[in-house]
């Protein structure tokens, strides 16, 4: 177990580091200079001579990657010149509200996607189940804004229910204090989020159902119900700590979609901003958490996995 | 609840053994050596995956033929048109530019249903490749190698998308290529697992005891036997393709009009719902869940249908 955690550990730092060479390849390879997008059209050479030697542009780009590093070991994500902050102060203001919006949106997909699953499993090929996977087939097939914009245009227009835009707030605490205008943003991401997990949990539980241990527990006299909850139920929850960790890049991305869409202020609206103003720290440091966030989420999973299953042994 | 429909079923096969001139299914196939036949039946069997397939082949012709049959004029604007609501000259309205919508749904279906068919192909053609020789080489080559899918997988494609629609002109083969780009990990993933199981079977061992390259290897035996993940990956990704457009238009990698996609059509009307211009919203809309699940049925049924012949062989 020692042996595969560190193995583990070790390939998710590769990966992380990956993740920052591409990136900072990738802002490299952009036409333009941030010398010229800060200080405008009109600098003269000299001012940008001495912009690039003040910030180290100038010097080669392998440098400038270990200088990137460097100063990210360090908690340092770099410094938005469009916003006059750091992106970690922005980030840690923004960050908070990505994680509500998440992790509600998470639970709430997985309080309802587990039992449908489940339900659907054991009555498949049934009415109730072809309703369930045809809704689940929509909501997978729908681009997320698209979801969001009819919601919008039910619940809040045709049908004064919640409000449109998000609470317009600067702190996390204010935003909980309007909870009704977060609820068509939650219901969006939780839509889609669902969509992917109900496939999953249904075809999960299946598995799990022609597995021998069901027929012994059936043979043994148990009610359906204590073999559904004790083992068809207990059984499937282990798949769920796979689905949470390799579900963080649908919700990262649905954050992104469905903070444009409700106006919701948070990460994913900030990249919007930063990609308009050309705002490539922010970007970098952005597309650099989220990175992560992915690449501990699947770490988290393979381990709680190996946790949870006793089966498993590595 | 606990029935036992599966000791029925054999019961039943073994009375039609018996009986003279009734035909076995099972046996007959695996006689006429049609593994092929059997994956067909098995397809065919499958309602969800007919109208799956029959839905696709309504929408090309809709797509390629109509525009033959049904002339419109999508180059143009008419602005006295624009935003007509649906009537006897525009079925389905117009949209903010006066083009008549049904006409553009052709057009547009055109370029998203070639944006998934050539993403697929480039991300499965790519992607088989790289997981064969990933996971035939193995050791260092594949521990490198699946390191690259890792960090590919980790890195967001839409935020990768939105960068690089600030950088680059738009064009549809530039986001066939950008589209590919992202999509090829899934199946070198898919087809790197297969081939790890594949490589240490007997036929394998034995090519290369009589003297046949790595390159015959891959070529001539792991790769064909992981048709079955190749065909259902190629068909999810088609899927995906169409979804993952739509997306990305909403998010500022614009086409110009002289394009139009499903995608387009539907971030372009979306500006305009709150004015109550529905017809400019749901017909795109609904073309792009029904060919994403039609694809999806089909990937679905196929699916089964390999894992069928998997378990019959």
């Amino acid at each position: 177990m020692t042996g595969f955690l560190l193995r583990r550990i070790g390939q998710a730092v590769v990966v992380v580091l990956g993740v920052t060479l591409v990136t900072f390849m990738l802002l490299h390879a952009l036409p333009g200079s941030l010398a010229r997008s800060i200080i405008g059209p009109r600098a003269t050479p000299q001012q940008i001579a001495s912009f690039n030697k003040q910030y180290g542009l100038n010097r080669s780009v392998w440098y400038q990657y270990w200088s990137y590093l460097w100063a990210l070991a360090h908690g340092n994500l770099g410094f938005s010149f469009h916003l006059s902050r750091p992106v970690t102060s922005l980030l840690s203001s923004e960050l908070p509200r990505d994680l509500v919006l998440g992790g509600v949106s998470l639970v709430l997909s997985l309080v309802i996607a587990i039992p449908v699953g489940v339900i659907q499993a054991v009555r498949r090929n049934r009415l109730g189940d072809y309703v369930g996977t045809g809704v689940s087939f929509v909501l997978y097939s729908m681009p997320t804004y698209a979801l969001g914009i009819i919601l919008i245009q039910l619940l809040a227009i045709t049908f004064h229910v919640f409000p449109a835009e998000a609470p317009q707030t600067a702190s996390t605490l204010g935003l909980l204090a309007h909870p009704s205008g977060l609820v068509l943003p939650v219901m969006t991401l939780t839509l889609v989020t669902y969509a992917q997990f109900s496939r999953y949990m249904r075809s999960s539980a299946i598995e799990t159902l022609a597995q021998d241990y069901i027929r012994t527990a059936r043979a043994t006299g148990l009610p359906e119900r204590l073999v559904l909850l004790r083992h068809l139920l207990r059984n499937s929850l282990i798949s769920v700590v796979t689905l949470v960790g390799v579900s963080v890049p649908v919700i990262v991305t649905g954050t992104l979609i469905v903070e444009q869409v409700f106006n919701l202020p948070g990460a994913g609206l900030e990249y919007f901003y930063a990609a308009q103003s050309n705002d490539y720290p922010v970007m970098l440091g952005i597309t650099v958490v989220v990175g992560v966030v992915t690449v501990l989420g699947n770490l988290l999973a393979d381990i709680g996995y190996a946790l949870l299953d006793p089966r498993i042994r590595y | 609840m606990s029935n036992s429909p599966l000791s029925a079923e054999a019961a039943v096969a073994g009375l039609e053994r018996l009986v003279p001139g009734g035909v076995d299914p099972d046996t007959d196939a695996s006689q006429s050596g049609g593994a092929l036949r059997l994956i067909g039946r098995t397809f065919v069997q499958n309602k969800l995956a007919i109208a799956g397939a029959a839905v696709i082949v309504l929408v090309t012709l809709f797509c390629f033929v109509g525009p033959l049959l049904y002339h419109t004029d999508q180059l143009n604007p008419n602005l006295i048109a624009a935003n007509s609501a649906p009537g006897s000259n525009f079925p389905l309205g117009a949209d903010n530019s006066g083009f008549n919508i049904l006409g553009r749904l052709m057009v547009g279906g055109q370029s998203s249903i070639e944006v998934g068919f050539a993403v697929a192909a480039i991300a499965t053609i790519v992607g088989i490749l790289y997981g064969a020789i990933s996971g035939y080489f193995g050791k260092v080559v594949d521990v490198v190698m699946m390191r690259v899918v890792d960090v590919g997988f980790s890195i967001p494609v839409v935020f990768l998308f939105i960068f690089v629609s600030r950088v680059f002109q738009p064009s549809l083969s530039l986001l066939i290529w950008l589209l590919g780009l992202v999509s090829w990990l899934v199946p070198a993933r898919l087809v790197r697992g297969e081939t790890l199981a594949l490589k240490v079977r007997e036929y394998v061992q034995a090519v290369r005891t009589m003297g046949g390259g790595s390159v015959r290897i891959i070529f001539r035996h792991l790769i064909p036997n992981t048709i079955g993940t190749i065909v259902v990956t190629a068909t999810f990704q088609v899927a995906n393709a169409v979804l993952v457009l739509a997306t990305i238009q909403y998010l500022g990698f614009g086409l110009p009009p002289t394009e139009p996609t499903w995608g387009s059509m539907l971030s372009n009307g979306i500006t305009y719902l709150e004015d109550g211009y529905w017809w400019q919203v749901y017909p795109a809309l609904t073309m792009i869940v029904i060919v994403v699940v039609a694809f999806n049925f089909i990937g679905d049924a196929l699916q089964d249908a390999f894992e069928v012949r998997l378990q019959q062989r």
